[in-house]
């Protein structure tokens, strides 16, 4: 039925164009990619609807022949539906993609290799950071154009470091700068913590596996980096915290996020990314009491960074409108208009909007760790040693088994799953 | 639960009641009617085969395939089975999940007891408390779990505020591992007590008053009558209740998986290990991890399980089940 209301509304929105449409010059550089279509654009993020509907509006301006229609789908749904709706054969034209999903998808076909294109249009790749490049780069061919990245960052509470005379955190302080200032902020007896070791990869222990020197996956994707000591002092950063009381257990983190505890004051630091302007910026608590550090350095420095790219359906109708599309969103003109709603837009050069827009806070930490920032970590089927990461790692937090022998199982499970994608 | 005059004159003889035998009688014939009602289950029974018994087929097909994340599947045999057989992960859930059915029918006493005081006759309001023992029923199970875990949050929630008075320090009920399966039995007991106290109650008030008054006659006492009268003529309702309740908890998933935590915080929970249920397993690996076909191997391994359980409890029941 879904399909039939959209073939309906594809005719309707032809039938209206071919009566308005009928002087407009022919300025399209690609053939066919001004032939009339109407292309269903799925995204997950309701607050980025409106920027999304202004960037599709700002696209048909361009092209009066190609509608978009931006479809929502919760982010909890989001993945789901979008399986089954590959499985039906129903995809959406163009979509919201992320790192985790981007190899899985690519290697079963079900997003089209841009690479040809972005050759045939002469896009320069440079203008994105080169690790979302990386991150949408798979067997040697880009699969999407980069939307948005995002960098995390320390936040933390000046009104707490203050009071327990703690210099705030600023660029180049260290992982031992991090445990003196960590130990200072601590009272377990008042329930007050300097952070809380969640058991994230993109907050937490990713970041300070990298700065430890380790990696969590090799460069081709066919290796786990668990069983490396680098990495395996990446992890016990966190489990220190925790058995030195300087954060919560997880127990009390499994009630409590630490959002929830540092936007009640009991938490000095709140390792989060770009994104949480918007949350911080609204909160009543944290508006004013917050602000952002770059992550200390351990043997290096590093941050992961992360976005999103708009991907093209293998099996659209209107493979040129779709690209052409694509081709606009990764363009300087959109990302302008993205910054100044929306998330840091991966046009590099365009981000000064999104910094005018969230003034309230040091945001230029987020750009300016850019330059040191290691690409998510994924392979073809990251979830499936996602999922292995949470297991093996909550044993190790809890104090259940040292952190070594947590670290090598979850290594050799690693493996035996990254050998059968 | 429906008594009819002949039964209870028949039954007037001997309490408890003699062994089932009036259904055999009805004699069939009017093959013309069976048409009729044949045409008009028609539309259900084409429902539940499309709906119901299909994917069921298809589920038992694909368990025997490796089924990519988008279709597209491939014969493996009984891999999947061998996997299944061989990983602690799902004896685990499989032990929970007994644990669940097994501690879940704690609810049948106590609604027994709830609708037994519901059900004298002198008691006043007794639409108000039916209605608020019936709430929790009506009410989404994702609500009720959200409502539990901020009264079981150990640090804020009301459960620990309430023992801090008596200097009690309670623990973070559903993250430690020692406490999170009773905390979540309690939940789900008390969630179906307003059903089974309904069920109860009906039962209750099918049993003739006549049986109560010749007891008390014969010199029965409260007690007498309740194990002599009351708990034999209620077996009926008490097996229904009891196949309902163990079928339910083998199926458990949405308050497990709305109260063990939000999103990532359940699988960081370090009780995780002690809740998982085997539909939450399965759910697990059919969409977090994309390894259907193993997926859809647990749940005709959850199949065959409820199937067995529900056979055993129908030959339990000829034992201590009085139909009246």
């Amino acid at each position: 039925m879904w399909k039939a209301v959209r073939t309906g509304a594809a005719v309707m929105a032809a039938a209206v164009l071919a009566v308005t449409v009928a002087g407009c010059g022919a300025d399209e550089p690609t053939a066919g990619a001004d032939e009339k279509a109407t292309l269903s654009y799925a995204v997950w993020d309701k607050n980025q609807v409106p920027v999304m509907e202004e960037l599709a509006a700002a696209f048909t301006e361009d092209h009066p022949n190609i509608t978009v229609e931006v479809q929502l789908t919760p982010w909890a749904d989001y993945w789901t539906k979008l399986r089954a709706a590959v499985t039906g054969g129903a995809a959406p034209d163009v979509f919201w993609m992320n790192g985790p999903n981007v190899q899985l998808y690519a290697d079963n076909g079900v997003i089209m290799p841009l690479a040809d294109k972005v050759a045939e249009a002469k896009l320069d790749l440079g203008v994105y950071p080169k690790a979302l490049v990386d991150l949408y780069t798979f067997e040697g061919k880009i699969y999407g154009l980069p939307k948005d990245f995002d960098t995390v960052g320390v936040w933390y509470n000046k009104e707490l470091f203050d009071a327990a005379g703690v210099k705030h955190p600023a660029a180049g302080w260290t992982w031992d700068d991090f445990k003196a200032a960590a130990a200072k902020l601590s009272n377990p007896a008042k329930g007050q913590y300097a952070v809380g070791a969640n058991i994230a990869g993109q907050e937490y222990f990713y970041n300070t596996i990298y700065q430890a020197g380790g990696n969590v996956i090799s460069a081709d994707g066919k290796k786990s980096g668990y069983d490396d000591p680098a990495t395996i002092e990446g992890l016990r950063f966190w489990t220190d915290l925790i058995k030195n009381k300087q954060s919560p257990d997880l127990k009390t983190m499994t009630d409590t996020h630490p959002i929830q505890l540092f936007e009640s004051g009991k938490l000095a630091m709140y390792w989060g990314g770009s994104w949480n302007v918007t949350e911080f910026g609204n909160n009543e608590y944290t508006k004013t009491r917050v602000d952002a550090a770059p992550l200390p350095t351990g043997v290096k420095q590093a941050t992961i960074i992360h976005g999103l790219a708009n991907v093209v359906s293998a099996k659209t109708k209107y493979p040129a409108q779709a690209w052409e599309f694509v081709k606009f969103l990764g363009s300087k003109p959109a990302a302008e208009i993205l910054g100044k709603k929306g998330p840091i837009p991966a046009y590099t050069g365009t981000q000064d909007a999104w910094l005018a827009a969230n003034a309230k806070f040091n945001g230029k930490v987020f750009l300016d760790a850019v330059s040191y920032a290691v690409p998510y970590p994924v392979s073809r089927n990251t979830a499936a040693w996602n999922d292995e990461e949470f297991k093996q790692l909550t044993k190790a937090y809890t104090g259940e088994v040292p952190v070594e022998q947590a670290a090598k199982e979850l290594a050799t499970q690693m493996n035996a799953l990254l050998a059968k994608e | 639960m429906v008594m009819t005059e002949e039964g209870i004159a028949a039954d007037r003889a001997a309490v408890p009641a003699p062994a089932p035998g009036g259904r055999a009688r009805r004699p069939r014939r009017w093959t013309a009617e069976a048409g009729w009602a044949y045409l008009l289950i028609a539309p259900t029974g084409l429902g539940l085969a499309v709906f119901y018994l299909w994917p069921v087929l298809q589920t038992g097909y694909f368990s025997f395939t490796e089924w990519g994340p988008f279709g597209g599947h491939e014969w493996v045999g009984l891999d999947n089975y061998r996997a299944l057989a061989a990983d602690t992960e799902v004896r685990q859930a499989l032990v929970n999940t007994l644990l669940f059915a097994l501690l879940g029918l704690l609810g049948i006493p106590l609604a027994i007891v709830f609708a037994a005081l519901l059900n004298r006759p002198k008691l006043r309001g007794v639409s108000v408390y039916r209605a608020l023992f019936f709430i929790p029923v009506v009410t989404m199970p994702v609500a009720v779990a959200m409502v539990w875990r901020w009264l079981y949050n150990g640090d804020f929630g009301l459960v620990n505020q309430f023992l801090s008075v008596f200097g009690v320090e309670g623990p973070h009920w559903i993250a430690d591992p020692a406490t999170a399966l009773y905390a979540l039995v309690a939940v789900c007991i008390w969630a179906g007590l307003g059903y089974n106290i309904v069920v109860f109650l009906a039962g209750l008030q099918a049993i003739p008053r006549e049986f109560y008054e010749a007891a008390e006659i014969d010199g029965a006492g409260p007690v007498a009558q309740f194990r002599r009268v009351t708990l034999p003529l209620l077996s009926p309702s008490i097996f229904f209740v009891s196949v309902l309740s163990v079928i339910g908890s083998l199926q458990l998933f949405d308050l497990v998986y709305v109260m063990a935590g939000s999103g990532q915080a359940a699988r960081s929970n370090p009780a995780m290990p002690r809740i998982q249920t085997v539909v939450g397993l399965f759910y697990d690996k059919a969409f977090y991890t994309n390894d259907r076909g193993y997926a859809a191997a647990i749940v005709m391994a959850l199949l065959v399980l409820i199937v067995v359980f529900t056979a055993i409890q129908f030959r339990l029941q000829k034992r201590w089940v009085h139909y009246g």
